[in-house]
């Protein structure tokens, strides 16, 4: 398969300085995303998988290597790069269909056409009946679906999820798993998945990226061959294979191990 | 609405009037026992004064017209001060904030202005904007500028961490950063440097007047105090008192208001 390539790192290395310390967060990494695909990437925590979006979105320069994003570098790509934070950081004096808008509003991209197509996906992923609440009145769950939305607003060509369930409870998560992995797939969005849980990264990524511990490099990427929703592949044959073989590549870099 | 919950809302409502009684209360028995010391014999009301004679010196110079001038200078300079304060304090506070560098830089200056008495400034202030009302508006600015600065600029640097991030993954520009989210988001840190800055004001002022005033509540006070007539220095911090509870809760309600928003 010769697919389209949306993002991609080679040989990126990114070293940290701090005031009495250094830090090889990154190196010898090489990464692809091909166009279409949701790409999980899972890591022991505090191993760079963050860095890894940040160096995708520019926000974060490497010191050596060569990151190419949307055919172009990653600061002028940015623009048409979605950002998902682990929290949902609404705005509280906002009402969820103004903070949908930010994104629009900030681009200077607010025309009656995209809000109509904002309050659209506001309507398809159910919050079309909260659109004048504040986020307080929202539950977890909803807030976060919404954060997607206001992602989404502005048809971002890559999608970058950065542990965006890692707030929520363990039912609300397993249901959002779901249904992003819905959303992904059926509007085409390619996107990049950062977690440190491994059945999260095997329900929802069409392929596993697995890293080191710091300095993060790719151990070894598996592809996940089992079809369904996120929640339906959770109870599929292959799917606890996979989480072994994953676990496995993951325990031989723990200390001590 | 059930029969727990209209029992439970009543006693809401009760132990509210309760609180409500018991302050009032609590200022007429401290006035009770004030007056009745004074008149069995306890203390001498020629040092402590007691209400009726506070009452009665309010009553011969609101008579004598003298009252309400007093009230107006120390008003309105507080106002005046507070209002220049604050402004002056959000506005450098902002400018902090989009110049890091220069923030960290001031630094150790605003802590020392901070920690520095503002008071010990009044002789120059007197050399610099001359012995009147300017001198005193300028005292109550500095003491509620610096304190404004360090509250605000803390609100500032919170939310901009807080919500930098979401804001960049946007590709938000710094103005943007701060008019739609930053702003904002410190509306209640606004808010409560409001608060300790009109408190400091009263304090700018009242020293101002110490120092340079022929008029105002700070010169009573003073005036007072050296003609030995402590009835008129108790009704100028009685009425002083009232002037600073009002303007406190004329902030509070501002503040509510602002919430009901932010």
């Amino acid at each position: 398969m010769n697919a389209e390539i949306t993002a991609s790192l080679e040989g990126v290395s990114l070293t940290y300085h701090e005031p009495g310390s250094e830090t090889r967060a990154v190196e010898g990494l090489d990464l692809a995303v091909k166009k279409g695909e949701l790409l999980s990437i899972v890591g022991p925590s505090g191993c760079g998988k963050t860095t890894v979006l940040k160096l995708l979105t520019g926000l974060s320069a490497p010191t050596r290597g060569r990151v190419r994003v949307l055919g172009t570098e990653p600061e002028k790509a940015l623009p048409r790069i979605g950002y998902m934070l682990q929290r949902d950081e609404l705005l509280e004096w906002r009402t969820i269909e103004k903070n949908v808008l930010l994104g629009l509003e900030i681009r200077g991209e607010l025309t009656g056409e995209t809000r109509k197509k904002a309050l659209e996906l506001l309507k398809k992923y159910g919050l079309g009946e909260f659109a004048g609440r504040r986020p307080s009145q929202l539950s977890g769950g909803m807030r976060q679906r919404a954060a997607l939305v206001r992602t989404l607003a502005f048809s971002p060509e890559l999608l970058l999820l950065d542990e965006p369930f890692s707030a929520l409870d363990y039912q609300t998560r397993l249901i959002l798993e779901d249904e992003v992995r819905g959303i992904i797939k059926q509007g085409g969005y390619t996107a990049v998945l950062v977690t440190h849980d491994i059945s999260e990264a095997i329900a929802m990524g069409d392929r596993v990226a697995v890293f080191s511990a710091r300095p993060a490099h790719v151990k070894r990427e598996f592809c996940v061959d089992i079809s369904g929703s996120a929640l339906e592949r959770r109870g599929k044959p292959g799917f606890s294979e996979l989480f072994d073989l994953i676990w496995k590549e993951l325990k031989t870099d723990e200390p001590g191990a | 609405m059930s029969p727990e919950h209209r029992e439970y809302l009543k006693k809401l409502k009760r132990r509210g009037l309760f609180i409500h009684a018991s302050r009032i209360g609590l200022l007429l028995l401290a006035a009770l026992l004030w007056e009745l010391a004074g008149r069995v014999g306890a203390v001498d009301p020629f040092i402590v004064s007691s209400p009726t004679r506070v009452v009665k010196t309010l009553v011969s110079l609101a008579r004598a017209g003298e009252l309400l001038p007093h009230i107006f200078a120390t008003f309105a300079e507080c106002t005046a001060g507070f209002l220049l304060g604050t402004a002056a304090g959000v506005l450098a506070a902002v400018l902090l904030w989009f110049c890091p560098i220069l923030e960290r830089v001031l630094d150790p200056y605003l802590v020392v202005l901070n920690a520095l008495p503002k008071i010990a400034l009044g002789p120059i202030l007197i050399v610099w904007v001359g012995a009147g009302a300017e001198a005193i508006i300028v005292m109550a600015l500095l003491v509620s500028t610096v304190v404004t600065v360090m509250q605000v600029l803390a609100g500032f640097l919170e939310n901009g961490r807080d919500k930098g991030q979401l804001m960049r993954s946007l590709g938000a520009t710094r103005m943007q950063t701060f008019s739609k989210a930053v702003l904002p988001a410190s509306v209640p840190a606004i808010m409560s440097a409001l608060k300790i800055s009109v408190g400091m004001s009263w304090v700018g002022v009242i020293v101002g007047e110490y120092l340079v005033s022929k008029r105002g509540l700070g010169y009573l006070i003073v005036y007072g105090g050296q003609v030995f007539k402590l009835d008129l220095v108790m009704a100028s911090i009685a009425v002083l008192c009232a002037l600073a509870a009002v303007m406190y809760y004329a902030v509070a309600a501002v503040e509510a208001m602002a919430s009901k928003k932010f």
